[in-house]
């Protein structure tokens, strides 16, 4: 933080009229608060940080889940049991997110301050592309981190009051911004999440299923990916779930999400590869 | 050799704060009110997207009084200082203490310098905590002092009509319906029996602390208004939008009864008190040259 926001007298800089974007305004008053002005040496930083895994999300009539698991890996060690990935950004909207832990996080609550922000300057909430194209606007500033290998791929999800639905955007590390449709999942398991949802969702599900598809997705992301933590019987660690509809996030609570997950893993101590689908 | 012309300290403060002090009578009165679960904002305001009572952080919200392009700008400053304090450190470390500070330091410093113009606002600040007791309001004047608020305060307009009839009706541990309809009846206070303030013409916001949202504050819309107030104050006629020629509401259309209670009434001698759009005092007159 810069000495003049300190001083007695706010900087002239904060009475300027001009932009409503946090963002913006930190990089002219404390750009060292941005997570991507940081210079780094040369070389690759990637196994410096733990790295978080697997984020999927589905929509529903009426809204999106998203849902991420729990672990945290450093290489082969396992650096946290209980990470959260997926996080509010707004009253209608969340992001979970897969790379680097520790930036991740801090954009998320650079993402956060940036959308409240707005709407405190404004009086009224971005349009959720605006909010997708704001989160892009910070992936692409983060392109020189990434390749230095601490790259930050989020996935975005929220009720869109205009269209009336859930939505989903992807991104990848230079900030491209990608709307999906019906489901997406991104980290290190998302392949086999993304082929397991392609299985299971169906677009008459409700929040419930919906649930139920994304928590199987992550188990069978789990199954096949050793950096992503499938549910945690014994310390009764479940994934994060989020569902977003017209009357805004809800994180569902541990007891809703653990009986979804014993369901779940009950279903497959006879069958593990999880339900069949059918043939044709 | 001309002779310099000299004005003394005494005189130039005065004049400046007489300057900033006129400019704030002619806008219209804010209310603040403690009542069981928070603080209520209540403020005579007919536009709806210019706001005299806004959100500062999750606990804080800011209220003022004057030129609106000035306290806009002290809003904004506050935003960014709360938004980045919260973020370099964390969320609870932003204080309406902190707050004020700043903006008591800032009107200052703008008043006592002779290169600028005094600004011509008061403001609140408030800061609602867990219990009644930890509720916090600022008062800041344009120059820089600030005053510790408690149970109510009234700034601009008439405020001490409002603040006198506060004072003889206000009940600790209220709640908020009695608390709105007990401030509004207080804005109406004109000294000749006071007047009614349409639910449309109110702005009202609260910080309320059994929001389960970690950001507290809220305003109330017309139609919560409406069901609140009084029939006799006019569109509680079950949340049908009052005609111009509604019941107890004042006219502007300039062919129709003059309202001589009305500041915004155009068909009377006198001129407007304030721009009946933005709610802000008329320009005011040259500054003093010091």
């Amino acid at each position: 933080m810069t000495g003049s926001s300190h001083g007695p007298r706010l900087d002239p800089a904060f009475l300027t009229p001009g932009t409503s974007s946090f963002a913006e305004f930190l990089s002219t008053q404390a750009p060292e608060l941005l997570p991507h002005r940081r210079a780094l040496p040369d070389g690759s930083a990637a196994d410096l940080a733990p790295h978080g895994t697997t984020i999927v999300a589905a929509t529903f009539p009426g809204g999106v889940v998203m849902a991420g698991d729990r672990r945290a890996t450093m290489g082969n060690i396992i650096a946290q049991r209980d990470i959260e990935k997926v996080f509010p950004a707004d009253e209608y909207s969340c992001v979970g997110i897969a790379g680097t832990a520790g930036l991740a996080v801090e954009m998320v609550r650079l993402f956060q301050t940036e959308l409240e922000h707005y709407e405190k300057i404004e009086g009224t909430t971005l349009s959720m592309d605006g909010k997708a194209n704001r989160l892009a606007a910070l992936i692409r500033g983060n392109l020189g981190m990434a390749m230095q290998g601490l790259a930050v791929v989020p996935l975005f999800a929220g009720y869109d009051h205009t269209q009336e639905q859930g939505r989903i955007f992807s991104y990848d590390v230079t900030g491209g911004r990608y709307e999906e449709t019906a489901f997406h999942s991104v980290g290190s398991g998302s392949l086999f999440a993304r082929g397991s949802l392609k299985k299971l969702y169906r677009e008459d599900l409700d929040a419930e299923g919906c649930t139920t598809a994304v928590v199987q997705a992550l188990y069978d992301a789990a199954d096949d990916d050793s950096a992503t933590g499938g549910p945690d019987v014994t310390r009764r660690i479940f994934p994060v779930v989020g569902v977003i509809t017209d009357e805004g996030y809800q994180r569902l609570g541990d007891t809703e999400v653990a009986g979804i997950a014993d369901r779940v893993i009950a279903a497959r101590m006879n069958r593990p590869d999880g339900p069949a689908a059918a043939l044709t | 050799m001309s002779m310099p012309f000299y004005v003394s300290p005494e005189q130039l403060m005065k004049d400046r704060a007489d300057f900033a002090r006129k400019g704030i009578a002619r806008g219209r009165s804010v209310a603040v009110v403690q009542y069981a679960d928070g603080i209520v904002f209540v403020s005579e305001n007919p536009s709806q997207a210019l706001h005299k009572v806004s959100e500062i952080y999750d606990r804080i919200a800011f209220a003022a009084v004057g030129r609106y392009n000035e306290f806009e700008n002290l809003r904004i400053a506050g935003v960014r200082l709360a938004d980045m304090r919260g973020y370099a450190y964390d969320r609870r470390d932003v204080t309406g203490r902190g707050l004020a500070n700043a903006y008591a330091q800032t009107l200052g410093t703008i008043f006592s310098s002779g290169g600028e113009k005094p600004y011509e606002v008061e403001i609140f600040v408030a800061e609602v905590g867990d219990r009644a007791a930890d509720d916090q309001v600022y008062r800041l004047t344009y120059d820089g002092q600030v005053a510790d608020e408690h149970d109510y305060a009234v700034m601009g307009g008439s405020a001490e009509q409002a603040a006198t009839y506060l004072k003889e009706h206000w009940t600790e541990g209220a709640g908020l319906d009695d608390s709105i309809r007990l401030a509004v009846v207080a804005l109406g206070q004109d000294g000749n029996g006071g007047r009614t303030i349409n639910a449309g013409d109110l702005e009202v916001a609260i910080l309320d602390r059994t929001r389960s949202q970690q950001r507290k504050f809220k305003r109330l819309t017309v139609a919560q208004l409406r069901r609140i107030l009084p029939d006799e104050n006019g569109g509680g006629d079950g949340g049908t939008e009052p005609g111009p020629d509604g019941p107890g509401h004042p006219s502007t259309d300039p062919s129709g009864p003059d309202d001589p209670a009305d500041p915004t009434d155009t068909i009377t001698q006198q001129p407007p008190l304030e721009d009946p759009t933005s709610g802000e005092p008329e320009p005011p007159i040259a500054p003093p040259v010091s």
